[in-house]
């Protein structure tokens, strides 16, 4: 580059501008506190070892992405973020799971309150069919016993943050399966948030989806995650790519690697990532 | 790479690239060669053939562009083809570049061949060889993806500018001497400039080979760097 351009350059990115970038700099550089976390976390399908030691942050109101081949871990993982993989009979977890702090496993903690502050959705749209789609929103409600005091506004919230609302609102009688697909992933990422959760986990929730309604649920993530932690779990990799701030890859029950997306995308530190996500794997 | 990608069709695309831009890197590094020998041994035939030949150069500019894009929209790299895929842009460009250049050296030759010649050339023919083999271990370094090798390159960088600044010295004395020499030595000095140049877009892709084999950036880092 000959002297002169680069004074030109220069002279155009100082000042005001510059300080700006490095102050973005330094907002993206530094780690967000975390939500949950896990610490050496081991899971087993009776003799079967799922998780070999995970420890692993999800980062508070980020989107953490949970990448690998089938049988990696990665939904059991999620599902032990929850308490929803000592479910499974024969399944057993060991290690720490934390959620602001506090132990979820610890002795005394109630399962269904921490159900209660980290939601799931599931990878198949499973809405209840003899329900209406009002019913279906407020159906974790009343599964854990309580009773909103303004049904049809809490409904109404759920639906508009899982932008759904335009679509349903002259139809909330109609009974849920009658939906589109895409609709129903809505429907039941409304019924999660209904409860108000802290934390949403996600496993695979687009891949029933065609594109288009691949990319509504791609946007209303972005949309959460300025008041909800969420971890998904996805095969898709792009996805990953397009909605996660961190992306983290499991191999055989293993965290291999974890970083910021585009970190992880563009300059991989680990081999097995780097073989994974370029598509060079068996 | 130690393993090849599951779908071989992929693979066979980016090996295609990688073939079409030594294939341009090779057409260039003849056309420095070229360009030069017609300087030094008043060669117009010569020095027209690099100037036709600029189209081959941009025609391959053009079709590995576009082999770029295709790979870009339909597989959507990531890792370490990405970084392959966006030098891979760039790089051609510097190519195209220094292929220019050498169509500047022949421009020269052909309006110096016309002229008496001005003085033997000493330093201009390994300037010459100094800057190609900038270009050559460059390409070198992208085949073997050696980043050591890469940032060799680029410290040969300041031998070329000093070829350039004793050549500029020397033809200033003959300038000061003689006006008359003055059209042919500017025509000398503008030669040693492109030479310069071609160095400096050696440098590029250099740095380019080190961010793809190891994700760092290194431009613009102070006196090493171009």
């Amino acid at each position: 580059m000959a002297p002169e351009e680069n004074g030109t350059r220069r002279s155009f990115t100082s000042g005001a501008g510059l300080e700006r970038a490095a102050r973005a700099a330094d907002a993206t550089a530094a780690p967000p506190d975390a939500k949950m976390a896990a610490h050496d976390l081991h899971a087993w399908f009776g003799t079967n070892e799922a998780l070999k030691g995970i420890t692993l942050s999800i980062p508070e109101k980020r989107v953490t992405a949970i990448i690998g081949p089938s049988g990696c871990g990665k939904s059991t993982f999620v599902r032990c973020l929850n308490r929803m993989h000592e479910v499974v009979p024969g399944a057993r977890v060991r290690g720490r799971v934390t959620l602001d702090g506090q132990d979820i496993y610890a002795s005394g903690v109630n399962p269904v309150r921490v159900r209660r502050r980290v939601g799931m959705v599931f990878q198949k749209p499973n809405p209840f069919p003899a329900m209406s789609i009002q019913e279906n929103v407020l159906a974790g409600l009343r599964l854990s016993g309580e009773h909103a005091p303004d049904p049809a506004g809490t409904a109404e919230k759920a639906l508009r943050q899982a932008a759904l609302w335009d679509e349903v609102k002259d139809i909330l009688k109609r009974s849920g399966s009658s939906l589109s697909g895409g609709q129903q992933q809505r429907l039941c990422i409304a019924r999660a948030l209904a409860l108000e959760p802290e934390v949403l986990l996600m496993d695979e929730p687009c891949s029933a989806l065609d594109p288009i309604a691949t990319a509504r649920i791609e946007e209303l993530i972005h949309e959460l995650r300025e008041r909800y932690t969420i971890a998904i779990v996805t095969h898709n990799m792009q996805q990953a790519a397009r909605v996660a701030d961190f992306t983290a890859f499991f191999y055989q029950g293993e965290l291999v690697e974890v970083d910021r997306t585009d970190v992880l995308f563009t300059h991989p530190s680990n081999r097995k990532t780097e073989d994974y996500i370029t598509g060079r794997f068996g | 790479m130690p393993l090849t990608h599951t779908d071989r069709e992929y693979e066979g695309e980016l090996t295609k690239l990688r073939e079409q831009i030594l294939l341009l890197g090779a057409k260039v590094e003849a056309a420095i060669a070229g360009a030069i020998r017609a300087v030094v041994e008043r060669d117009d035939a010569l020095a027209q053939g690099i100037v036709g030949g600029d189209a081959e150069i941009d025609r391959l500019e053009v079709e590995t562009d576009q082999l770029c894009l295709s790979i870009l929209a339909r597989r959507q790299p990531v890792a370490s083809d990405l970084r392959f895929l966006t030098i891979a842009l760039k790089l051609v460009t510097d190519l195209e570049r220094i292929g220019d250049l050498s169509v500047n050296i022949a421009e020269r030759s052909l309006e110096l061949s016309k002229e008496p010649p001005l003085k033997p050339y000493v330093d201009l023919p390994v300037m010459a060889q100094a800057a190609q083999g900038m270009v050559r271990e460059a390409l070198d370094a992208f085949v073997s993806r050696d980043a050591d090798r890469a940032r060799d390159v680029i410290g040969r960088d300041e031998t070329v500018d000093a070829y350039y600044e004793q050549i500029f010295r020397e033809l200033l004395t003959y300038m000061m001497e003689e006006p008359r020499n003055i059209y042919r030595a500017t025509r000398v000095q503008s030669v040693a400039k492109y030479l310069e140049r071609i160095g400096d877009h050696a440098c590029n892709i250099a740095e380019m080979v080190v961010f793809m084999v190891r994700g760092e950036d290194i431009r613009h880092r102070g006196g090493t760097s171009t």
